[in-house]
């Protein structure tokens, strides 16, 4: 009986050790191994030394894949924060059909990603394109929102930005709730505007909202796959491909294993290190 | 996008708001052309499968972690908070080998089974049965119910807010999941919606046909949609509460 009271715990975390052993440990283990080796699946592993690395450095494309995938964050975090910022503070008003506004902008966030990317595909169409028609419409030039390299990249950080926004604003309306009001009314009585509320109070106030958002928007932004995937498959001139995306392509386009297990590796620590400095600049906010 | 996937073909390019008429061809066209009935069957499968053992697995060893003593305990709960921060980036290209190596390329195993453990689940049912009193498990054992049926008959009625919050993320993440489908599913019978519809808009079948496109993604919509129209609250606190996007 005693026996059976000792076991009985490790019995019933058993399905996550197994889990962990086959599809966490084994693979980073054997992801480094790979970095080491070139293979194909099909043909038996090649041991290649360092080629793997030498390869990384001077891969042009990845490097570019990983500059898009930077410039994706940097247009779309700061977007992000100000828009949803912007509704939530609308939305913390008193005002007509809050709950319809709040459920309307979170659709987005449960729907596929597929489902979002094939709309604004058929938004971006350069001749068709709602976006181009209101433009010609008021007598402006087309714009190429997913021909141009220098734009095509904004318009899917975008189309994120209005995809997640919905979470965001939830986030930030409880962040809102949690401001005491007694800040506001003593601010009124001193003869604080809007603007000086907002800036002196909500934002110092809602700060740990804030990096909240800057985590969760770097991490799902490092994951950027699909929508350049669908949208542009990484073009025009490889200005949208995003890291996974090219490592995706080495791997199950080009059968590149041993290569495209470096880049992820080495993808990964670059993920593992942004975080950790915003993580550094919270804690030394705090 | 929904006006647009019953608008007439010739119509759509225009955007109008109303069209002139409205037809279900783009929806038969669809039927047609791509297998989406076998698809969104396959998606119901994979996605109930992975929702069913998170939570099941999910709650013993959540049970395990916050109600029993035993050696490791805290160094088990440390590598799934450590699970947590790793970036899937390293283990996509080796989980794909393990696939092949068990044969497991076009099964549904190779789908389901990677998912079922889920440490985000772990941790939340862990926390959430701390909040249940031990009085409540030790009663239940004075009255002879075994390991199991302490979790199942007295932790998940008592639970159920963690249960639906874990349900919801769970079956919606597993429904629009759509990396990993591309990667080990190459047979068209066995895909799953977000790929179906996926290979379909990049792979120039739906060519000049707007609507058939439009269509197959409304199809890979609704049933997140719908559920979502009647548990808008909790797919909101739900997703507030994790942070989790897809």
């Amino acid at each position: 009986m005693i026996n059976r009271k000792k076991i009985l715990p490790y019995l019933l975390v058993s399905p996550y050790i197994v889990h962990f052993l086959l599809f966490v440990a084994f693979p980073v283990v054997f992801s480094i191994v790979l970095t080491f080796h070139k293979w194909n699946i099909i043909s038996p592993m090649e041991y290649t030394g360092f080629n793997n690395y030498i390869r990384l450095f001077n891969d042009k494309t990845f490097f570019k894949a990983i500059g898009n995938t930077l410039i994706f964050l940097i247009i779309h975090i700061p977007l992000q924060i100000i828009v949803a910022l912007f509704l939530a503070e609308i939305l913390n008003q008193k005002i007509k059909l809050r709950g319809v506004f709040r459920g309307a902008f979170f659709l987005p966030v449960i729907v596929s990603g597929v489902v979002v990317t094939i709309l604004w595909q058929q938004l971006f169409g350069f001749d068709t394109g709602l976006f181009n028609r209101l433009l010609t419409g008021i007598g402006f030039g087309k714009i190429g929102w997913l021909t141009d390299p220098n734009i095509a990249m904004t318009s899917i950080a975008v189309m994120a930005t209005w995809k997640n926004v919905g979470l965001y604003i939830i986030l930030f309306l409880v962040g809102l709730q949690t401001v005491p009001t007694q800040y506001y009314e003593a601010a009124d009585l001193e003869g604080a505007n809007h603007w000086q509320k907002f800036f002196k109070i909500t934002l110092p106030m809602i700060n740990p909202t804030i990096f909240m958002v800057v985590i969760l928007s770097t991490i799902g932004g490092f994951s950027l796959f699909i929508e350049p995937y669908i949208m542009t498959g990484g073009g025009p001139l490889n200005s949208t491909v995003s890291a996974v995306l090219y490592i995706y392509k080495q791997g199950f386009f080009y059968y590149h294993m041993g290569y495209a297990a470096t880049l992820g590796l080495f993808f990964a620590f670059i993920i593992l290190a942004v975080v950790m400095i915003q993580k550094k600049f919270i804690e030394k906010d705090h | 996008m929904v006006i647009a996937s019953i608008a007439p073909e010739n119509e759509i390019g225009s955007l109008t708001l109303m069209p002139t008429s409205l037809t279900l061809t783009s929806y038969a066209q669809m039927v047609d052309k791509i297998p989406i009935g076998g698809a969104f069957i396959n998606s119901i499968i994979v996605a109930s499968s992975i929702t069913i053992g998170v939570l099941i697995f999910g709650s013993m060893i959540g049970y395990a972690l916050s109600k029993l003593v035993f050696k490791g305990r805290d160094l088990i709960f440390y590598v799934i908070i450590f699970m947590m921060t790793l970036p899937f980036q390293i283990t996509l290209i080796p989980q794909y080998i393990i696939m092949v190596k068990f044969g497991w390329i076009d099964t549904y195993w190779a789908l389901i089974v990677p998912y079922l453990i889920n440490a985000l689940s772990i941790i939340m049912f862990r926390q959430y049965f701390k909040s249940i009193p031990d009085s409540l498990i030790d009663a239940a054992r004075l009255d002879g119910c075994n390991e199991l049926q302490i979790i199942f008959r007295i932790l998940w009625p008592n639970s159920m807010p963690a249960i639906i919050t874990i349900g919801i993320i769970t079956f919606m993440a597993s429904w629009n999941e759509v990396l990993w489908p591309l990667i080990v599913i190459r047979d068209e019978s066995l895909m799953t919606m977000p790929q179906l519809v996926t290979l379909f808009a990049v792979g120039g079948r739906a060519e000049s046909q707007l609507g058939v496109k439009l269509a197959s993604a409304v199809m890979l919509a609704l049933p997140i949609v719908l559920a979502y129209l009647f548990f808008q609250k909790y797919f909101i606190q739900s997703m507030a509460s994790t942070g989790i996007k897809e």
